[in-house]
């Protein structure tokens, strides 16, 4: 059960959860468009140099992307499988599949990290720092501005992702959620599906053509 | 009966660290209108020192940069330290668990929270200026704000944090109407600013994010040269002006919305009247925050868009006109045939109608291409922004502030003198704002810190205007400060006003009510005209 402290003001646990989906929804909506400037950016841009464009991203490593992809849409199924066991009585496993969810997304960074290695050492660099010779600068340098700017404030999300996951990940093994107080579970699901879908539009406008 | 004293949230713990580590709505109500009010004292500190260096052509108290960076300050200070928190975290934060018969907001933490987050952003903002400050005018047009060499980067980051907090109060609003109303507190029952809040926090939440990451990018733009805005790196400084005003524009919804929740009130309990077309007022607050996401296009009549695009924005922006009036309307159909009586809360309301239906009026015209590029970016902008901005929003501020001060603090204040003050502040900003639209219509350019003589004595009636607001603010500050204090005792209802919140006693106990209270009736329901009079 929830301590007394935090369902002070509200009567009961079903109210306060009501209000903590709304809450996180709302939320939600404020992080879509928190990117919704950059894919605004991104369509723009694509439409005036449609060319650089188009010849920045062939450069793009798709393998790493493609499995990247794959690792964040495990994380989320194992993130569910969690969901589904504290709400049956399993925190212990909930636990467990929410540290593998964890696990997935630090290697989802590691991949990441890998994939930066790569552009820093040809030279991918945004705006000013640009020197990749294999395409020409004007209009591939915003690409690759917009590249990092998508990519690095999606790790972002995800390395928070990370944390709350362990945070609950931790607790939920500890017994501290069951079928009758699940609320932090679900909602720290909530948010990695975000990470997660975010990631689906990232991942088809920057990798592949 | 307990003693009231030992009940009230005021008492409830009287440490500074009680306080700062409170979660009680009220208390951080309480700290949002003195966090507002100081930074309504600095921008206008910042406002005085304008007007005066513009008193006589060429130099009159300091040079063109120190100019520069000081309207820009008064910008940003003003917009986002005090007008868009002002009324939605200070009264809103007070008043709308007390309208609804909740006992707190919905996440009181993340209440808190948003309180540092304001002070965090305001000292890195405050911090900026002392660094040197920025100079690029509040809007940090691209791409002057990406080469200049003064401190855009704090001023920036400042307004970035501030974001992150107006989005917290907003969802935390949201959450809180819809799941803390009492039993029985039905959508249509909900008091007038309490929508009035609701739709200004939609606002907040769609269109913040977005200011946040176009500032993001600004400040990237300076630090690593990302090219996004800069069209020397194949960027395009209108994609940012269109970021800009996607939230900037609205956000003079969230200034006003809540300014228009505050008139409703005042109007309905000031005339002892139902308030006139409820539902219309309600549908038009929704229609202004939906309709506000589609008017940005009419800040860049003159960047060159396309004759249709600045039709169409044009035309949406006239759409704002029809919600607005049909708010002015339901006011003066409140007012019609009441039992009007004459407190400082309706002088600065019927203030409050005048100045949005004169500045809202011009604003109609603004939106029409042909005019507005006459005008454009000439004083008469500037005095059309102030009239919306400052006359109505800070008319509207002021009516909270005496209307809602004996629920806040359970004192009077001597009512003889917040009338006079009223008068002296709506002549003071009629005096001050006319004769900018007279300049702005003979050609005087907006940020100038020089003009030919020959507008010199347009210049001197405004700022003799200016100089009378100032002493309208400091005779409400003097007598208020003594009020809270030595103001008379004002019982629960000193008003007789049917709004929900008097229901609790004033100042109201730490959980907002002993006993839920009961909603038979709607909002604001006064006795009927029928009933006759006791003479």
């Amino acid at each position: 059960m929830p301590p007394e402290a935090v369902t002070g003001h509200w009567g009961s646990e079903d109210a306060r959860k009501q209000a903590a989906y709304l809450g996180m929804w709302v939320f939600i909506a404020t992080e879509v468009l928190l990117f919704a400037g950059l894919f605004t950016a991104y369509g723009v841009y694509r439409s005036v140099y449609p060319e650089a464009f188009r010849a920045a991203q062939l450069t793009m490593e798709v393998g790493l992307g493609t499995l990247n992809t794959f690792l964040l849409v495990s994380s989320s199924i194992l993130v569910a499988l969690a969901v589904h066991a504290v709400r049956g009585a399993r925190p212990g496993l909930g636990g467990a599949l929410l540290l593998a969810a964890a696990l997935l997304g630090v290697v989802f960074l590691a991949v990441k990290g890998v994939e930066y290695a790569h552009h820093v050492k040809e030279g991918g660099l945004p705006g000013d720092a640009y020197r990749f010779t294999e395409v020409p600068r004007v209009g591939a340098s915003l690409f690759f501005t917009l590249y990092y700017l998508l990519t690095g404030f999606h790790a972002l999300h995800v390395t928070v992702g990370v944390s709350v996951l362990t945070v609950l990940g931790v607790r939920s093994a500890a017994g501290a959620f069951g079928p009758e107080y699940a609320t932090p579970v679900e909602l720290g699901g909530m948010y990695w599906h975000l990470v997660d879908v975010i990631w689906l539009f990232v991942y088809p406008i920057l990798y592949l053509s | 009966m307990s003693p009231p004293a030992a009940e009230s949230y005021l008492s409830d713990g009287r440490t500074l660290w009680s306080w700062l580590t409170t979660h009680d709505h009220k208390r951080i109500g309480v700290m949002f209108l003195g966090l507002t009010l100081f930074f309504f004292l600095v921008g206008g500190l910042f406002a005085l020192a304008l007007r005066i260096e513009l008193l006589t052509p060429g130099r009159t108290i300091m040079g063109h940069l120190a100019y520069n960076r000081m309207f820009t300050l008064h910008g940003v200070t003003m917009v986002w330290l005090f007008m868009i928190p002002a009324i939605p975290s200070a009264f809103g934060n007070f008043l709308v668990p007390l309208m609804i018969g909740a006992r707190d907001v919905a996440f009181p933490r993340l209440n808190l929270a948003s309180v540092y987050l304001y002070v965090l952003g305001a000292s890195v903002t405050l911090w900026g200026m002392f660094e040197g400050g920025a100079d690029t005018g509040w809007t940090f047009y691209t791409p002057y704000s990406t080469t200049t060499g003064t401190a855009v980067l704090p001023v920036l980051v400042g307004v970035f944090i501030i974001g992150f907090s107006t989005i917290l109060t907003g969802l935390n609003f949201i959450a809180t109407v819809h799941t803390l109303r009492a039993p029985g507190l039905t959508w249509m029952k909900v008091p007038l600013f309490v929508w009035a809040i609701y739709g200004t926090a939609i606002i907040q939440v769609l269109a913040t994010p977005v200011l946040g990451m176009v500032l993001l990018l600004v400040a990237l733009e300076r630090v690593v040269g990302a090219g996004i805005f800069d069209p020397a790196r194949g960027g395009d400084p209108i994609l940012f002006q269109h970021l800009f005003w996607f939230y900037s524009h609205p956000a003079v919804y969230i200034m006003v919305l809540p300014s228009m929740g505050v008139i409703s009130e005042a109007v309905s309990a000031f005339s002892r009247k139902n308030a006139f077309s409820y539902r219309m007022i309600v549908y038009s607050t929704l229609g202004i925050a939906f309709v506000g996401f589609f008017t940005w296009g009419h800040h860049m009549f003159a960047s060159g868009q396309s004759t249709f695009g600045s039709g169409a924005f044009g035309a949406m922006s006239m759409l704002v006109a029809i919600f607005t009036a049909i708010k002015i309307f339901s006011w003066l159909g409140t007012l019609y045939r009441g039992s009007i009586a004459i407190e400082s809360p309706l002088i600065y309301t019927l203030g409050f109608m005048f100045f949005l239906f004169f500045g809202g009026m011009i604003g109609v015209a603004y939106a029409t291409t042909s005019l507005n590029l006459h005008w454009h970016d000439t004083y008469s902008v500037v005095a059309h922004f102030h009239f919306i901005m400052v006359g109505a929003t800070v008319m509207a501020f002021l009516a909270a502030l005496h209307y809602w001060f004996p629920k806040m603090f359970g004192r009077c204040f001597p009512a003889k003198l917040a009338n006079g003050a009223a008068v002296l502040i709506i002549f003071g900003f009629i005096a001050t704002f006319v004769p900018q639209f007279l300049l702005g219509n003979l050609g005087m350019p907006r940020r100038y810190a020089d003009y030919p003589p020959h507008f010199q004595s347009l210049h001197v009636a405004s700022t003799a205007g200016a100089s009378l607001l100032a002493f309208g603010f400091v005779a409400i500050a003097f007598y208020l400060a003594w009020s809270l204090r030595h103001g008379a005792v004002a019982g629960d209802n000193p008003w007789g006003s049917e709004g929900f919140e008097w229901r609790s006693a004033s100042p109201p106990p730490t959980h907002n009510f002993h006993v839920t209270p009961e909603y038979p009736t709607g909002p604001h329901e006064y006795a009927r005209e029928e009933v006759p009079h006791a003479a």
